[in-house]
């Protein structure tokens, strides 16, 4: 990718003159402007980024962007940001997806552009709910949840996608509240300059036929004794008055308190994103108190693109075939007068 | 047991098939080949056999000269010869191999016993190097099967046998495989089992279950026979080179990469019997191929989709479940009017149906299959050789008009082989993509050409161009989305007339034989082969009033269509369905079309199309 000087563009570049269309107070209104503050800061050209969506409100998001974009069909998302990233490595390429998006229908494509580990970005916008075709239940909803296809109450249990992903051996995660505009254009800026694919689960809110669902992890009078915002290479604390912190107790995390049964700051795990064992990042994923937002796991791995261009590379050096005709016209042909 | 079907053979359709079984003298090749032509016999083939086995009743095993054979000629027509070619050869040793090689035509299949490929047997046959890795057999479709140890594994539970037995009974497993190839019961065989072991239950247990494992793992790895294919009489000068039908559609592709100056991305997800594009695509990273193997179908499209997007020339292969499963990514493509080839290398459905066998009959999905109005771009080729024009012009036509093009091929000529004159990059027609990279003012995504209707093609990376594509309606001047009712019916309008204009970049039809009379023989896609023939051979014994037209444009067709058919009385499509191509022609043309279809995985026999024909005419 070729790289501009930081701060060349602002968040206005990065726009276009369409009307956005989404309910009043969402939250993918909040997300759209931190992802088109973020992109001035990552330093590439305008040309260069590419959105594609798949289908549901969040995958309008393409069509209130001033960069190249593309709205797919339901699911299938990825697999096209796949065909653009390898057709043109060069390109900055953003996935826009839902929880029923990437979850349900496109639940193939998601866990194995995880698996490839193609270089691209994916913001997964989750509602825990169907918002376009009017409020039925998600894979991502909770059991007990009414909904108008569960009016009774839903008895599937829920996906959680942090846990899916990094099942399906993601290399990046990050999960961020759809109130704290700041800190998401911070991870969007670190999703862009991952190698590999990256991971940001938004928990969106949907006003019309979820709202509140996080309200007890995001408001703002609780988040920060709910929240477990994580940096690597920091001490897992958090709380109002940050006298909370994570231990390790037997093979399960433990909320203890600094300062009380002798427990100092020196014992509060510190946050190791870059791990390539999963297994504590899976447990951070897990945790329901706190809730753990903020970069979870980043493990630095090959991308598929750079095996495939060594390989590339190598065979070219080494083929006698430098154009068709030389394949055409090689072993055994005969000559008819 | 394998349960008694009603035994259909392919060499009902094909002139004439030439089997060649070979081993050491010791691998029982002689029974082999007896209890196939027997079994071929029976089935009222005409059969010629030639035995050769060496004058030692046991020659040193693996050598050259303890190399023993049999050769089997079985055919729908008079067979009077044991055959020059070989078109299949099951080599159960390297000295077989060896020996054997200079009578298979290249292309054709060879079926090893890759078990016995040991460095001790290589040194006997006097190899250097394994030709099974070497490279030496790339102009063959090369099976290797580890028949050694897959008839071991057959023979655990039975009591009572010996190494020896185990290992001499590995020929009833190549004996099943071929069973299987050419559509024959191992029944026969089965009961030849019980006469002759009839005091030892053992061996019948042993030989019956070692035959049924040879037939069902060619049934498992849905081993396709290479289909025999009519080469024209006539040919003309050049350089040729046998080529099997899915290579040449390979080829195709690559050629037109390289004319237009673009990469080739391969979006493919394997099923038979599309999956040999695949397998040759990926060998040709030095030509910076991507080919990429998807999760599924629909990334197979998808993700060819994104290339597209992105500047690549950009295809998928599939057969007609797949078709299915693409279908709405098909659509998107054709919204979003972005060049992409579809190859449908058709097989028997419906549904899963007779993935070995061939049919015609995703014509009507090819055309249809997806929701809304959809008009893609449809086109078939006619033979093995041709597979290379027509997957060449597919990428012409989709890269030139920006649009979907369903390439149909068939399980018949995929897998069938005939002499293709090869053709330099150079000779081949221009392809002028539509990429845009200057700037200019008030540009939109559908701005157009005014002949073609074509809009213009701007890539991700290029300064200027930022637009938005997408599965919604589009405003015909801005691009953005709109649900205005009048536009809707604009754009769906431009969409169609833009592939009917493509009518003025294709050949006319020119009817073969006679141009006007009582009857016209009309088909379409891998039928020309039989069509042909029969054809011809009418001609030739004085029917001067029957003609023969072949289509490899379906949509649109070609502009001439209805002068042709104005010339003759009566005109009878034949095709490999239940005449769908007739019905599009009925939905073009108002006049009589007669039908002749077969619908049981098999091409036309020769026979048939003569007696029918007559018939119409009489």
């Amino acid at each position: 990718m070729e790289t501009v000087t930081a701060n060349k563009y602002t968040y206005k570049d990065f726009a276009n003159d369409q009307e956005v269309r989404w309910c009043p107070g969402c939250d993918d209104y909040v997300i759209l402007r931190s992802v088109q503050k973020a992109l001035p800061e990552m330093g590439v050209k305008k040309e260069d980024v590419v959105f594609i969506s798949g289908i549901g409100c969040s995958s309008r998001f393409p069509y209130y962007m001033g960069t190249y974009g593309m709205h797919g069909i339901h699911g299938r998302a990825p697999a096209i940001a796949s065909g653009v990233k390898l057709a043109n490595p060069n390109l900055s390429v953003w996935v826009i997806t839902g929880d029923g998006d990437s979850m349900a229908i496109g639940g193939n494509h998601f866990i194995h552009v995880l698996r490839r580990n193609i270089n691209l970005n994916i913001i997964l916008f989750n509602n825990e709910i169907y918002g376009l075709t009017k409020g039925q239940f998600s894979p991502t909803s909770l059991v007990g949840q009414k909904t108008k296809s569960s009016p009774f109450g839903n008895t599937q249990p829920p996906f959680s996608p942090g846990e899916l992903a990094i099942g399906a051996q993601a290399r990046f995660f990050a999960r961020i509240g759809g109130n704290a505009p700041k800190e998401m254009t911070d991870i969007f800026i670190e999703a862009e300059k991952f190698k590999g694919t990256s991971l940001v689960e938004v928990l969106q809110n949907c006003v019309i036929f979820n709202d509140g669902c996080y309200v007890k992890y995001t408001d703002k009078s609780v988040r920060e004794d709910k929240q477990l915002f994580v940096e690597h290479g920091k001490p897992m604390i958090f709380g109002k008055e940050r006298n909370k912190g994570l231990m390790l107790n037997k093979l399960k995390l433990e909320v203890v308190t600094i300062g009380e049964n002798g427990v100092t700051e020196e014992d509060i795990l510190v946050h190791d994103a870059k791990e390539k064992d999963p297994t504590m990042h899976q447990m951070l994923v897990r945790l329901e108190y706190p809730l753990v937002t903020g970069i979870i796991r980043s493990y630095d791995d090959v991308t598929l693109e750079e095996r495939e261009d060594a390989l590339t590379a190598q065979i070219k050096s080494k083929s006698k075939f430098k154009q068709t005709d030389d394949l055409f016209f090689s072993g055994e042909t005969y000559e008819v007068k | 047991m394998i349960a008694a079907e009603k035994p259909r053979s392919e060499a009902e359709a094909l002139e004439a098939v030439v089997i060649r079984f070979v081993g050491d003298s010791g691998d029982g090749m002689q029974l082999t080949g007896t209890q196939f032509s027997d079994t071929s016999a029976m089935f009222g083939n005409d059969v010629a056999t030639f035995p050769n086995y060496p004058s030692e009743i046991r020659a040193p095993q693996g050598s050259l000269y303890g190399v023993s054979g049999f050769q089997v000629h079985i055919g729908s027509v008079e067979i009077s010869t044991p055959g020059d070619n070989v078109d299949l050869l099951v080599a159960m040793n390297p000295a077989g191999l060896k020996t054997n090689l200079y009578a298979v035509k290249p292309g054709q299949t060879i079926i090893v016993d890759a078990d016995s490929f040991t460095k001790k047997n290589l040194e006997k046959a006097q190899y250097a190097t394994n030709p099974l890795e070497d490279g030496s057999l790339s102009n063959y479709r090369v099976i290797q099967v580890p028949m050694s140890s897959l008839t071991k594994e057959a023979l655990k539970n039975i009591e009572g046998l010996d190494q020896k037995m185990i290992t001499r009974s590995k020929n009833m497993f190549a004996l099943g495989m071929v069973y299987w190839l050419y559509s024959r019961s191992p029944e026969h065989t089965i009961e030849f089992f019980n006469k002759k072991f009839k005091t030892k239950p053992h061996l019948i247990e042993a030989n019956t279950k070692v035959l049924n494992a040879g037939y069902f793992y060619a049934e498992t790895i849905e081993l396709i026979p290479n289909s025999y294919s009519v080469s024209p009489a006539k040919m003309q000068s050049g350089t040729y080179r046998i080529i099997m039908g899915n290579t040449a559609t390979a080829w195709g592709f690559l050629a037109a990469a390289e004319k237009s100056g673009l990469e080739l991305f391969l979006g493919s997800y394997p099923i038979t019997p599309a999956t040999d594009i695949l397998h040759e695509l990926v060998k040709h990273k030095h030509f910076g191929v991507k080919a990429f193997q998807a999760e599924d179908e629909i990334a197979g499209i998808t993700s060819a989709i994104g290339a597209s997007f992105a500047g690549d020339l950009a295809i998928t292969t599939t057969s007609g479940p797949g078709l299915a499963l693409k279908g709405e990514a098909l659509g998107l493509a054709m919204m979003i009017e972005l060049p992409l080839v579809v190859v449908n290398v058709q097989r028997g459905g419906p549904s899963t149906g007779l993935p070995t066998k061939t049919e015609q009959s995703d014509l009507l999905q090819a055309m249809y299959g997806r929701n809304g109005e959809s008009p893609v771009i449809v086109i078939a080729a006619s033979t093995p050789a041709n597979c290379f024009t027509y997957a060449y012009q597919a990428a012409k036509l989709a890269l030139e008009h920006m649009t979907p093009v369903v390439l149909l091929t068939d399980g018949y000529i995929a897998n069938g082989s005939a002499p293709w004159r090869i053709r330099k990059v150079e000779d081949l027609p221009e392809i002028k993509t539509r990429k845009v990279t200057e700037v200019k003012e008030n540009w939109h995504p559908y701005n157009r050409d005014e002949i073609t209707l074509a809009r213009d093609w701007a890539v991700p990376g290029t300064p200027g161009f930022e637009h938005r594509v997408g599965g919604l309606e589009k405003d015909q001047k801005t691009g953005n989305v709109s649900h205005v009712p009048e536009n809707h019916e604009v754009m769906t309008q431009v969409r169609a007339e833009k592939v009917k204009r493509v009518q003025s970049f294709i050949p006319d039809l020119i009817p073969e034989f006679a141009s006007e009379g009582d009857l016209l023989i009309v088909g379409w896609g891998g039928t020309y082969g039989s069509l042909h023939t029969a054809a011809k051979q009418l001609y030739d014994a004085g029917s001067r009033n029957i003609g023969f037209a072949h289509f490899n444009y379906i949509n649109p067709l070609p502009r001439n269509t209805e002068e042709v058919f104005k010339k003759f009385k009566k005109i009878v499509v034949c095709e490999l369905n239940n005449g769908q191509f007739a019905n599009i022609l009925r939905m073009n043309f108002s006049r009589e079309f007669l039908q002749h279809n077969k619908v049981q995985g098999l091409p036309f026999a020769n026979n048939e199309l003569l007696e029918k024909f007559k018939q119409i005419v009489e």
